[in-house]
């Protein structure tokens, strides 16, 4: 019996999850990163000059688009390897389960590495997250399904590409701009204390983007297979 | 195919769930059990020596048991013991009612699970004939002959 998409959805992701786990090797390399580089924005920051609250936003998304795109390069790497993308596509299933398999893998990758990266911005910016922490995991989660939308798609294509490396951030960052505008908005307005109301029109625009870059990046994956 | 991170079992459960097997676990079981690999079944792929991998994919290959077999050169990287399994394995298939078109140099090997064999050369199929027609001992000499011939 052939399998539904959402079965081999779930197979994809629980795969490359479970090799993630193996391995451990990206995921702590993307998480050292990430700490890092918020250590790094904060020796160079001159508190006198500029306010916490103003760059904490700022700081926290640059730190979230880059780990991001690293933790992205390795979600097609795995493929290669003895070729092992050729036995996904002589497998019966669709090949949008291959790419919402490898979406939900990454989602949940970075999704992990937000979930260390939130408090150590907090720790060191010395903010006060309480209420606004959920709704603040709230739009680095929303944030996260457009950037792995546009990531996991791009990442299918540059990964057969001698300048991988390369072609991922430059593929990917000029569409990540919308998502990453409406993120940082709405994470500023969350910080400052106003009203979850005023982050309202910034979630509502990211959500728009993560279901128009879901859909969209779903049915273009097929194309990027066709050698 | 396989995936080094993963084990031998992880491996061909994964075949089996992309192919929609009913009974995952029994399949799995059924298709190492068959190439020999059982007791290696925990164990990490990258760990394995090349035989042993080989043997681990053609499991992979053969867990949802396909009726139509496509297999270019099966043996290369085989030990005696993976060899043996691996045409017990293509036996047993053929019995099932299964087809297989099996690419090989090694004549011996395949003319031991084939039931017609064919010759080609340059793209062109130069002889074929049923098994059970053909002269096992001389064949070598005769495929020897036709390629020679032909080239």
């Amino acid at each position: 019996m052939r399998p539904t998409l959402l079965s081999s959805t779930w197979v994809i992701a629980r795969k490359d999850l479970a090799i993630e786990f193996r391995t451990r090797t990206a995921f702590l390399a993307v998480l050292v990163f990430a700490v890092l580089g918020v250590a790094v924005f904060y020796f160079a920051w001159d508190a006198t000059a500029v306010a916490a609250l103003d760059l904490a936003p700022g700081v926290l998304w640059v730190i979230f688009t880059f780990s991001g795109l690293l933790s992205l390069q390795r979600s097609f790497g795995v493929e290669q390897a003895e070729r092992a993308m050729d036995g996904l596509l002589l497998s019966p299933i669709d090949r949008e389960a291959i790419f919402l398999g490898k979406a939900l893998a990454n989602l949940l990758f970075v999704a992990g590495i937000q979930l260390v990266t939130i408090p150590a911005v907090a720790l060191l910016y010395n903010l006060s997250l309480g209420r606004p922490l959920l709704i603040l995991f709230g739009v680095a989660l929303l944030a996260a399904v457009g950037l792995v939308a546009i990531g996991t798609l791009f990442s299918a294509m540059a990964s057969n590409t001698r300048l991988a490396e390369l072609l991922l951030p430059m593929l990917s960052l000029p569409f990540f701009v919308p998502v990453v505008y409406g993120a940082a908005q709405a994470t500023s307005t969350l910080l400052a204390g106003r009203p979850s109301q005023e982050a309202w029109p910034f979630l509502k625009l990211l959500i728009a983007f993560d279901l128009v870059f879901l859909v969209a990046c779903t049915l273009a994956f097929p194309y990027t297979l066709e050698e | 195919m396989l995936y080094a991170a993963l084990t031998v079992r992880e491996n061909v459960v994964l075949a089996a769930r992309l192919y929609g097997v009913s009974d995952v676990r029994a399949a799995t079981e059924r298709a190492l059990h068959h190439m020999r690999v059982l007791d290696r079944g925990d164990a990490l792929v990258r760990a394995l020596s090349r035989g042993l991998q080989q043997r681990v994919s053609i499991a992979r290959a053969l867990v949802h048991e396909p009726r139509v077999l496509l297999l270019d050169e099966p043996y290369t990287g085989l030990d005696a013991l993976g060899a043996a399994a691996l045409t017990d394995t293509l036996a047993r298939l053929r019995g099932d009612g299964g087809t297989m078109v099996l690419v090989t140099h090694n004549i011996a090997q395949g003319l031991a699970v084939a039931t017609h064999a064919a010759v080609m050369h340059g793209g062109r199929v130069l002889r074929l004939v049923r098994r059970d027609d053909l002269d096992s001992a001389n064949y070598a000499d005769e495929y020897r002959e036709l390629v020679g011939g032909a080239a």
